[in-house]
């Protein structure tokens, strides 16, 4: 049967081109693989193949026409014996283009629809982390995530830490500490200095249905590693049609330590906060740190657990349960108050508590919500907090151009313009690497004085 | 077109008929599945990228030989192929490159991203060189669980010189890892041949500064894979580590479909389509050894054309995934846990 030859789609984003020049003449015998003809893009002239076999029985597009569109029949292939005019009166039907090139009215969303969810009457959850009246201990963050992740192996035998350090050297930062001797080295594996690597295998291992939990030894070093973070485990299961799931933990110290310098001293939140198919966590106290680590292990997804040096060492109080977790997209709030709002995550809550120590010296009684998970964010108890207090103010100590509190500002403006008395203002740390000197680097970090100003900026003070 | 039959084309005598009617089916499978895919990607049907495997057919089909149920595979995003190779269906892999609903990833992977939990395929990845460490990731945890499963984790000559191979190389020796390295080594990544990239040519070679032992494999002759395939996954199953199989091979048709391929001469391709083509080679031994009439293989070739043609009229029929399907998979089951906007 005779087949018509139609102009080919020759790049992902070609909608026409030019038949430079046919290679075969009417009467000339195709074979499947033969080249035709020739045919211009706008990137390059490229050879055109026939698919089928049969004679060149009529060329319908001479050479040189310029602006083909594709799909257009070009020559027609006729069988031994068979007419081209025959085949053109019958007309075959002509091959159809790709629906998903036409765009249907169904295909787009109502108009004026947001990206984000449109706001609902926000019902925070207020419902406490641990049953009232739990006995209390004290503890270091330290203590607490090495806690979670020993409790989580104890608990699942497919759980295990990777990393560099993380075993016999017990840890950078000690946060492993112990756990090899007490797990042995097929469940505390200790990495060579390559995070590129590690952080696939992991991926690999987490695809094949084991929970690793892979430590960086800091964030700074994650990015060697970022593109399996988000092109092999964050899209995985999207590209996948919802059957390859990634339970992983990616771990490690982020942001600012002290003095040591641009490239091991930068807030990684905003970043991963970014990309759908990440979860995002970033505590602040020790039982956050518990809570969240022990589910961020029990969840079925890549988890990036944003923890901080500085805070490693800090002592808070943990509830003394055998087994307790903290849900994720539940923000806490630290402390009441009615003039001002104030949210922040990670150690930026340790600013903004300070400042709202000070402030209420002041009489100007601030809220201070930590989110504790960045994705998902609870943008419900931000809502609810600002219908009371009318004012923001966020704090973080990463970099001001796309931050957290930039997403948080324009999310409010959107759904709770109304209720604001003042402009958002964002408490950032500078636009600067970090610098090395002790008083540049201070300068360069978020303070509380800071926080404290933009307070009484938007309470107008 | 008539071949002379080449004096060293023999099946040797532990080949049975079968096996090579099996080759000969799987490689054709994939051939003229690709050709499809190629129509296809000319009536603009397929969109984006699509990179075809013509050439190449005998490196799966003569590594698929060589495994056993249980065991993973892995590849980048050439990977047609290795999914029909593995025994996913014609019809999900053509409905996953026209972007629709009857596709392995809902349409929503395309022809780079797909996958199969049932047939151990984990992909179908855009990245060059990311599966190699995913593919090593995946033998780790064979090897934690303490089953004899392999992976077979392929990637290209352009992929070689990226260094998460090394860094994966020097792991996956270090912790004795089940898994076979595969370089199909087309000779070309993307326009840029081998000699273009590298002065150490013979990428085989390059395992052995991490202590992984390897070899270079005719690409071209199925019997010569599979041969090759066995000997490597032996290695590995019997908890030796990682093997390397640089196999040698070619592709027919450009990097991608928007490649003109002016970096090599039309006679080159020609020349090893005539001389060297895995396809033919397995017909002659057919022919010659009696095995099968022409009549038989004419059957085959029917048969072959019916399952390519009837995987690309469900590829044209399968609905494109409803709207609503933009919004899911972006995370698994989710725990209960509050109101949260958990994709916000």
């Amino acid at each position: 049967m005779a087949t018509e030859i139609l102009m080919p789609a020759l790049s992902p984003t070609m909608e026409e081109g030019t038949l430079a020049k046919w290679l075969k003449k009417e009467g000339d015998e195709v074979k499947s693989g033969d080249i035709i003809a020739e045919i211009e893009t706008d990137k390059a002239t490229m050879e055109f193949e026939a698919v089928d076999e049969g004679i060149l029985g009529k060329i319908l597009i001479a050479e040189g026409t310029q602006g083909v569109a594709v799909n257009t029949p070009i020559a027609v292939l006729v069988e031994e014996g068979e007419s081209a005019d025959d085949v053109q009166a019958e007309k075959a039907p002509a091959q159809v283009a790709s629906p998903s090139t036409k765009e249907g009215p169904d295909d787009k969303g109502q108009p004026g629809e947001s990206a984000v969810e449109q706001v609902r009457t926000p019902e925070p959850d207020r419902s406490p982390d641990w049953p009232e009246g739990t006995k209390m201990k004290t503890m270091t963050v330290r203590e607490a995530l090495r806690e979670a992740m020993a409790e989580e192996m104890e608990r699942d035998e497919t759980v295990f830490l990777m990393g560099e350090e993380v075993g016999e050297y017990q840890g950078a930062y000690k946060i492993s500490q112990g756990l090899l001797d007490k797990f042995g080295p097929r469940r505390v594996v200790d990495t060579p200095i390559s995070e590129m690597g590690f952080a696939g295998i992991g991926t690999g291992a987490a695809l094949a249905g084991l929970r690793p939990i892979v430590e960086f030894m800091t964030f700074n070093f994650a990015m060697q590693g970022i593109d399996h973070i988000i092109n092999s485990a964050a899209k995985t299961l999207y590209m996948s049609g919802g059957q390859m799931g990634c339970p992983i933990v990616f771990r490690g110290p982020n942001g600012a330590a002290a003095r040591v310098g641009a490239q091991h001293s930068q807030d990684y939140s905003a970043w991963y906060s970014a990309i759908p198919g990440l979860k995002v966590v970033m505590p602040y106290s020790a039982a956050d740190a518990k809570g969240l680590m022990k589910q961020a292990i029990r969840d079925p997804n890549p988890v990036i657990f944003l923890e901080n040096e500085i805070l490693y060492g800090r002592s808070f109080e943990v509830p003394d349960l055998e087994d307790f977790t903290i849900p994720f997209g539940k923000a806490r709030i630290a402390r009441s108050g009615s003039d001002v709002t104030i949210v922040s995550f990670g150690i930026g809550m340790a600013h903004a508590l300070e400042a709202a120590d000070k402030l209420a010296g002041e009489g100007i009684e601030a809220e201070v919500i930590d989110l504790r998970t960045l994705r998902p964010l609870d943008y419900d108890s931000i809502l609810a907090s600002v219908k009371k207090t009318n004012r923001l103010v966020t704090v973080e100590e990463g970099f001001p151009v796309g931050s957290i509190g930039n997403h948080i500002s324009a999310w409010v403006m959107e759904n709770a313009f109304d209720y604001l008395d003042a402009p958002v203002i964002n408490c950032t740390g500078k636009d600067v690497p970090m610098p090395y000197a002790a008083n540049l680097e201070k300068h360069a970090l978020i303070t509380p004085d800071e926080v404290v100003e933009a307070v009484k900026k938007v309470t107008y003070k | 077109m008539a071949r002379k039959p080449s004096p060293q084309m023999e099946a040797p005598s532990n080949i049975s008929k079968d096996e090579l009617l099996k080759y000969y089916r799987d490689m054709l499978l994939i051939r003229r599945f690709e050709e499809k895919a190629g129509q296809l990607y000319g009536m603009g049907l397929i969109g984006g990228f699509c990179h075809l495997y013509i050439g190449q057919e005998a490196v799966v089909v003569g590594l698929e030989a060589c495994a056993k149920d249980g065991d993973k595979r892995i590849t980048s995003y050439r990977d047609h192929g290795h999914m029909l190779a593995c025994g996913m269906e014609a019809r999900g892999v053509m409905a996953e490159l026209t972007g629709r609903e009857g596709g392995y990833s809902r349409g929503k992977g395309g022809s780079m991203h797909m996958f199969s939990r049932e047939k151990h395929f984990y992909g179908g990845h855009g990245i060059v060189a990311a599966q190699v460490p995913l593919g090593a990731g995946l033998a780790f945890a064979d090897k934690y669980l303490g089953n004899d499963n392999v992976t077979f984790t392929y990637f290209g000559d352009g992929a070689a010189n990226q260094g998460q191979v090394y860094e994966t190389y020097n792991m996956a020796e270090l912790w004795d890892l089940p898994v076979v390295f595969v370089i199909e080594n087309n000779q070309y990544a993307m326009g840029t041949s081998v000699k273009r990239s590298t002065k150490s040519t013979t990428f085989f070679g390059r395992g052995e500064a991490f202590g992984i032992p390897g070899e270079q494999v005719d690409g071209m002759d199925v019997l010569a894979v599979k041969a090759a395939g066995e000997k490597a996954v032996a290695h590995c199953r019997a908890g030796k580590g990682p093997y390397i199989l640089e196999i040698m091979t070619y592709r027919y048709r450009g990097h991608s479909m928007s490649d003109p391929a002016k970096y090599r001469t039309r006679e080159e391709v020609q020349k090893m389509r005539d001389e060297r083509d895995p396809i033919e080679n397995v017909r002659e031994l057919l022919l010659q050894g009696s095995h099968a009439s022409e009549e038989e293989l004419k059957a085959l070739d029917k048969e072959i054309k019916d399952i390519v043609n009837d995987s690309a009229e469900f590829a044209k029929e399968s609905p494109e995934p409803a709207l609503d399907q933009l919004w899911t998979d972006i995370y698994a089951d989710e725990l209960p846990q509050g109101s949260a906007e958990e994709n916000a």
